[in-house]
């Protein structure tokens, strides 16, 4: 008898969590069907581009530049034990076309932008914004969301690439400006090793998957906010714990699919 | 024949949940071209009521029936339809914060005709100039005062010239000055549009003098209604009470306990 209650609110706990996840599938399903209005007015998804997107890009290329800098040291250290130093622009360029740009700019993403859409909406729910569009007989999904959704989608493998690039960029200046490894060897073993199907295309499908999840998590959590100050702070703290588990779960089961058996660089 | 009411409000009862329901047989019939107020208690279910005239709610029973439309049978495009026809002014106004006020007062026009931006400006500084506020066209709703942002919304609220403008609790928060001008807007612009409005609110000086006939109403219930002048001298005691303000009355002073003294342990020790 003493166990009872803690079942109970254990299976209260999973119903509720269930029922949240069949209301985010519900609310995802009718956000794409209702995306006629962002994809047709595009300015109001391309202002959204501006705030997720153009806004993120300072975090974005500060980190990947950092990124690369740390990868070419720890690169170089454990390469030239084994003779193999010029092989160092394959390493950086590899690890971040292949993990780390997808991974940690979309972590960033979440943490700039998806922090900020979930608080965002879920202030408009707050101070009745999203029942006056209501009223005014406007779908805020369709007018609210869904450009904020697109934008994600869109910004996500820009920024992605733009951090792997930066990161390449930061590999060169610590192992060829600093360490002094052949600038030729590290840009030719580059070009000739990574591939642009099995690795670039790939980095870029895991970002535009990222994307996805983490713009569908903060859109649905903002929406969803209790329209309290403490609802909307927990909300924001939901789409950053939520999209930042999601982004290495689904990492896992990407890299899973994509660079196994046959398919490895 | 007279026409059919604007609103007709039928035994419509509601709750959120069955255990505790907010309305009560409601029935209120709000012919054309009048201003009518809701009054009463904050939890009574004035503001319930209104939700479910705008179709926000559906009634657990009765029909509620808005510009000859029942308002739960509507689907989405039929009910949007419907609101394209209805202007609702928030409590604190709701005013879209990324946008200025032009844009705000815009927003219904781009988002429901096709008219051309010229056309769209020139209607834009019609509302803005009924309530007041041209020259405020270009500033951000943070840079307005509370007064100022109510306005705005009023103008935003009649953009699309509505046959049903909705009031939430308007007064709310308004100095002296913006409160008579909020009122007297309210009285102007349905009198102007040959609209009907519906003031819910909880403040007696500010909104009888001017309205044309008031429901009063208490746990879910009406329980007075007409003229504003008749329903005071009427001396329904929750009426009296409310327009008084009395500390008791038909709302009792204290909340159900048990005798004071039996509480202090007196009876014990008598």
């Amino acid at each position: 008898m003493a166990l009872r209650e803690p079942l109970q609110r254990l299976g209260h706990s999973m119903t509720e969590r269930i029922l949240r996840l069949g209301f985010a599938a519900r609310f995802f399903a009718y956000m794409l069907l209702h995306s006629g209005t962002a994809l047709r007015r595009f300015h109001l998804t391309i202002r959204e581009i501006y705030f997720a997107g153009v806004l993120s890009l300072i975090i974005i290329l500060v980190s990947g530049l950092f990124v690369g800098m740390v990868l070419a040291l720890q690169g170089y250290e454990t390469l030239q034990r084994y003779g193999s130093s010029e092989a160092l622009g394959i390493l950086v360029a590899l690890s971040l076309v292949r993990e780390l740009g997808p991974v940690v700019a979309g972590l960033l993403f979440a943490s700039r932008a998806g922090s900020a859409i979930t608080a965002e909406i879920g202030l408009m729910k707050a101070t009745e914004q999203i029942a006056a569009m209501e009223m005014m007989a406007v779908d805020p999904i369709a007018r609210v969301v869904a450009p904020r959704f697109w934008a994600g989608v869109i910004s996500m493998p820009l920024l992605a690439v733009l951090f792997s690039a930066m990161g390449i960029f930061g590999g060169y200046l610590v192992g060829v400006q600093l360490i002094g490894v052949d600038e030729g060897a590290f840009w030719s073993q580059m070009q000739a090793k990574v591939d642009f199907r099995n690795d670039i295309l790939n980095g870029v499908i895991k970002s535009v998957v990222f994307g996805v999840a983490v713009t569908w998590i903060a859109v649905f959590e903002g929406y969803d906010a209790q329209p309290t100050a403490e609802g909307v702070s927990s909300a924001t703290t939901r789409t950053v714990v939520t999209s930042s588990l999601a982004i290495l779960a689904l990492d896992f089961v990407l890299t899973a699919l994509m660079f196994t058996g046959g398919n490895a660089g | 024949m007279s026409q059919p009411p604007i609103v007709d409000i039928d035994r419509v009862s509601f709750g959120y949940d069955v255990a505790r329901p907010v309305l009560h047989d409601v029935t209120v019939r709000m012919p054309q071209g009048k201003v009518f107020a809701i009054m009463g208690q904050s939890g009574c279910g004035k503001t319930t009521l209104l939700r479910i005239i705008g179709g926000a709610l559906r009634p657990t029973s009765g029909t509620a029936r808005v510009l000859g439309m029942d308002v739960a049978s509507l689907d989405t495009g039929e009910l949007y339809a419907l609101r394209r026809k209805m202007g609702m002014l928030f409590q604190f106004g709701a005013l879209f914060t990324d946008l200025s006020v032009y844009d705000n007062v815009a927003f219904p026009l781009r988002e429901h005709t096709d008219l051309p931006a010229g056309v769209i400006r020139d209607l834009v500084l019609l509302k803005l100039e009924a309530v007041g506020l041209r020259g405020a066209a270009q500033l951000k709703p943070s840079e307005l005062s509370g007064g100022m942002a109510r306005r705005v919304a009023l103008a935003r609220a009649i953009a699309l010239d509505p046959k049903l403008i909705m009031y939430d609790e308007p007064f709310t928060a308004l100095d002296p000055i913006s409160l008579g001008v909020v009122t007297r807007l309210i009285r102007r612009l349905n009198d102007s549009l040959g609209a009907t409005s519906i003031v819910v609110t909880h403040d007696v000086a500010e909104t009888l003098p001017f309205v044309d006939h008031v429901f009063f109403m208490a746990d879910g219930r009406v329980v007075a209604e007409g003229p504003p002048a008749e329903v005071v001298r009427a001396q329904v005691p929750f009426v009296t009470q409310f327009v008084h303000g009395s500390l008791d009355g038909a709302v009792p002073f204290h909340f159900p306990a048990p005798a004071y003294p039996a509480d202090l342990g007196l009876d014990a020790k008598a």
